[in-house]
């Protein structure tokens, strides 16, 4: 069989799943984080297909894939300083016990 | 012929009264003599304008000078208010006696206001009541001469309460002010009454209306009537003349200048201005004539047993403003006012000569004065030639104007010419009686140094004791009559001696002297005690000293019972219980009225304000559950932004499809 | 061939690393994971002709951002609450079930204009050329630099020591 586009989106449709639910479902904020990254990566899996199955010669997919790289960088960076500052300020790192913005 | 110059006459003291008050009073501290000099200044001018009047009337046709007149105000309907100025014989003695008077009063106050407090204020309001007198005589209209009236008796009222620190001053500026008011609405309803029936206010047009017999009848006397309890007011005749003896409690100066020689002659003056409506109702000339006559003795019985030298003086101006009343009603014009211009000057000059015993001795009181010729001789001297004229002896002024009116009153009013005749004898005595009391016998008092006064005060008193002497001799050759359009010219001889081949005067001379010498047996000579009329005639002597109760019925009775007790008392239970009533009723209504009102707005506040307040309440609690959503937690948030876009995701899907 | 054996070797150790980073308890294990998993993406890269991806992918989120992951665990080691499951597991579980399926579905019921043109061989030239050359992506080039000094300067603020 040939793997055809569908197979890739699929397969980055269930990565991206498993990383909502660990976005979702979990206490410790860096393991929030690493999930994010998760759901990152397999919307550049799903770009850079689209990208050669679809038009193989203007590689526009890969070029967004890359400005997605840079930014999740730059977003990892910054979410892990606020970890740690939040961590500084209220010595947990739990996204629960984080709820300033309550009602 | 230009004759704007008369504006001057009046215009002169009212500047100085303005630039007194307003521009040196705040100078007044650094020199306070400027103010008398600016006064002085005006009224001398006056003076000297008032003289160049009276030669240019002499002069002119039916003794008339032609002023032109200024429209003041302008009414609809052509009705225009003139401000002009009547300027006739009677007018141009008035002048002449106004301006002369304040002068001297004026110079005389320098030195008697000297060191007094309120200087600038005594200067200013006598600058004030000479322009307001001259502008009563010279108004040519009813409505001018009743403005200038008011104000006249305003500055009398300032003057007589000069010193108002001291109640007795001010409770007497209050009753002087109350009793002309009575008179003054008298006035004011005449002229009322003259304008509904004529429509003009113009004093000319009157006067023609009266003579042609337009005015007649009782609308006529009624009018002269009115007029005449204006002059009943202001020149102190009975029943009005209560406020003349309390008014001396104002300073010296002032008496002599308003209520001797001035302002007491306003009613004087103005029955002789409106003359031609008195002529020409019987009546009122008949009321005139019994009331001046009537007051002439009352006044001079009590002033036989006053003791103070001012009371006496003020009793005998009430009793020689009778007299002038009584010389209009019986013999016109001329001779009521000849009197009145004999009366101004030795009338000013015995209050200024009270005046200046008071500043030698501190003292008003004759039981406390006595010698005081050798201390004070030119008051002395003076003061004598005012009494002597006064009492009528000839060939002083006082004895020419007496003698016309004892000899029309003959004529006329036999009956008050009895009454006269006993006046003349009573007004000898009491004159006399004053004289010898202060300046013959020894002093009697407790002052050490007596003096005679500075000249500033002695020489206004020889200039009035020379007008005293000789303003009689005017009529010699009968030039005061004719100045007046009556009596005939002869020459200075006839005139001068003429006069004794009547028998009227010789029995007035010899009253007169009688008088004198019975006040001379008293008290100089003490032949009589001075105790035994008075034990002989108790009750006579009780109720002269009394005043007759007069005052004492009009503070007791009237004022007390009849108005206080009675009028006001009405007119406030009237005001409390029936007006007040009134309005309560009426607020009973408006609380019917209001309890509906509450009940509408009472149904406003709870249902418009529950269902607003509703609105707010759901919104609150809606808002309550609603935030619950809020919980603080990323992942909630999480939760429901991955099902939002779930839904999203599915629903564009289908509807693309479709 | 061997394409579709290294397609189903990646896709199987891509979705057990993803598995193992969201339902381990021990934080470090699940971060080495996620570095598995990158790796495996990074052949998933390949496999798709995107040959300078790949190696960004691997220098970019392995060599970078892991590190900092790493870092950022060992930094708040004290706490040892792990990464226990929260009460959101089961809706979280229904909604990811969801997402899912909805995608799979949307993606089997489109038509996918696949063409048919050989992809290029090393793909940096081209990208290259896209990137800097005429009607290129060059905006976004330069504005990545500024979000990511934006980035530094941000991180230093935040977690710079205040106490002076």
């Amino acid at each position: 069989m040939t793997i055809g586009l569908e197979h890739y989106l699929i397969l980055s449709a269930i990565i991206f799943s498993i990383g909502l639910y660990g976005a979702l479902a979990k206490h410790n904020a860096i393991v929030i984080l690493m999930s994010i990254e998760i759901m990152l990566s397999a919307v550049n899996i799903a770009l850079v297909a689209f990208s050669r199955y679809i038009v193989p010669t203007e590689l526009t997919g890969q070029v967004f894939a890359l400005f997605a790289m840079a930014i999740a960088a730059a977003e990892t960076a910054v979410g892990l300083a606020i970890i740690i500052a939040i961590y500084r300020n209220k010595e947990t790192i739990d996204a629960n016990k984080i709820d300033l913005m309550k009602w | 012929m230009q004759n704007n110059f008369v504006w001057l006459i009046f215009l002169l003291p009212l500047l100085s009264f303005a630039v007194v008050s307003l521009i040196l009073k705040p100078m007044f501290k650094a020199k306070p003599k400027l103010v008398g000099y600016v006064t002085i200044a005006a009224v001398s001018a006056s003076f000297v304008l008032s003289i160049i009047v009276l030669f240019k009337l002499l002069s002119a046709s039916n003794h008339e000078l032609i002023v032109p007149e200024i429209n003041w105000v302008f009414i609809q309907n052509g009705v225009t208010m003139r401000l002009g100025l009547m300027v006739d014989s009677l007018t141009g003695i008035m002048l002449i006696v106004v301006t002369m008077v304040s002068l001297m009063v004026q110079i005389y106050s320098q030195g008697y206001m000297k060191d007094d407090p309120g200087y600038h204020r005594y200067y200013a309001v006598m600058s004030l009541f000479t322009a307001a007198m001259l502008g009563l005589v010279m108004a040519n209209s009813l409505l001018l001469a009743f403005i200038f009236w008011e104000l006249v008796g305003l500055c009398s009222y300032l003057l007589i309460g000069f010193w108002f620190h001291k109640p007795s001053a001010a409770n007497a500026a209050k009753k002087a002010f109350i009793v002309t008011r009575i008179g003054d609405f008298g006035f004011l309803a005449a002229i009322i009454l003259l304008y509904s029936h004529t429509g003009t206010f113009n004093i000319a047009e009157l006067q023609g209306m009266a003579v042609s017999g337009m005015l007649a009848g009782s609308v006529l006397t009624w009018a002269a009537i009115g007029i005449f309890a204006g002059a009943i007011g202001k020149s102190a005749q009975f029943p009005l003349h209560v406020w003349l003896p309390d008014a001396m409690e104002g300073p010296t100066p002032v008496s002599a200048l308003i209520h001797a020689a001035t302002m007491a002659a306003a009613g004087v003056f103005l029955v002789a201005r409106t003359y031609p409506l008195f002529e020409h109702s019987a009546a009122a000339l008949q009321t005139v004539g019994i009331i001046g006559g009537f007051t002439a003795i009352f006044a001079a019985s009590i002033a036989l047993v006053q003791n103070d030298i001012k009371r006496v003086l003020a009793y005998s101006t009430i009793s020689q403003l009778g007299y002038m009343m009584l010389g209009l009603a019986t013999g016109g014009v001329a001779v009521g006012i000849f009197h009145l211009f004999n009366h101004a000057f030795f009338k000013a000059l015995l209050f200024l000569g009270a005046g200046s015993i008071n500043h030698a001795t501190q003292t008003f009181d004759m039981r406390e004065m006595g010698g005081l010729r050798k201390a004070m001789p030119k008051t002395f001297a003076t003061f004598l030639i005012g009494a002597a004229s006064l009492a009528g002896l000839w060939p002083l002024s006082g004895f020419w104007s007496k003698d016309a009116i004892l000899s029309n009153a003959l004529d006329k009013q036999p009956l008050l010419f009895v009454l006269v005749l006993i006046t003349v004898f009573m007004t000898a005595f009491y004159m006399f009686r004053v004289v010898f009391l202060t300046f013959g016998g020894t002093y009697r008092g407790k002052e050490q140094h007596l003096h005679e006064s500075a000249p500033v005060m002695t020489i206004p008193l020889i200039v009035l004791a020379v007008m005293a002497v000789g303003s009689g001799l005017f009529n010699i050759t009968g030039g005061f009559s004719s100045f007046f359009g009556v009596g005939e010219t002869h020459n200075v001889i006839q005139g001068l001696f003429g006069i004794f081949t009547e028998p009227l005067p010789w029995i007035s001379l010899i009253l007169a002297g009688s008088g004198i010498f019975l006040a001379y047996a008293i008290y100089s000579r003490k032949w009589i005690s001075a105790e035994s009329p008075g034990k002989i005639f108790s009750p006579l002597y009780k109720l002269f000293y009394h005043r007759y109760w007069i005052d004492e019925f009009y503070e007791g009775i009237i004022v007390k019972k009849v108005l206080m007790g009675g009028l006001f008392k009405a007119a406030h239970f009237f005001d409390s219980k029936i007006i007040d009533g009134g309005i309560n009723t009426f607020m009973i209504q408006k609380v019917i009225v209001g309890n509906f009102f509450t009940g509408l707005f009472a149904f406003d506040k709870r249902g418009v304000d529950g269902a607003v307040n509703g609105v707010a309440g759901t919104t609150l609690a809606a808002g309550k559950t609603i935030r619950k959503a809020q919980t603080g937690q990323l992942q909630f948030y999480g939760l429901v932004i991955g099902l939002g876009i779930i839904v999203l995701i599915v629903s564009i899907f289908i509807f693309s499809r479709v | 061939m061997g394409q579709v054996i290294a397609f189903w070797v990646l896709a199987v150790a891509v979705i057990s690393a993803a598995l193992g980073v969201v339902l381990l308890k021990n934080v470090f294990r699940a971060a080495i994971l996620l570095i598995t998993c990158f790796l495996g993406v990074a052949g998933l890269f390949i496999l798709l002709n995107a040959d300078f991806l790949a190696a960004m992918q691997i220098l970019i989120y392995i060599g970078a951002i892991s590190i900092l992951v790493i870092l950022a665990i060992m930094l708040t080691r004290e706490l040892s609450i792990g990464s226990p499951s929260n009460k959101f597991q089961i809706p979280a579980l229904i909604i990811a079930a969801l997402f899912c399926c909805g995608i799979i579905w949307a993606i089997l019921n489109t038509n996918w204009q696949i063409s048919n043109v050989a992809p290029a061989a090393v793909t940096t030239s081209g990208l290259a050329d896209r990137l800097f050359g005429k009607d290129g992506f060059i905006l976004p080039v330069e504005i990545i630099p500024t979000v990511l000094l934006a980035t530094i300067l941000g991180a230093i603020v935040l977690v710079k020591d205040k106490k002076k």
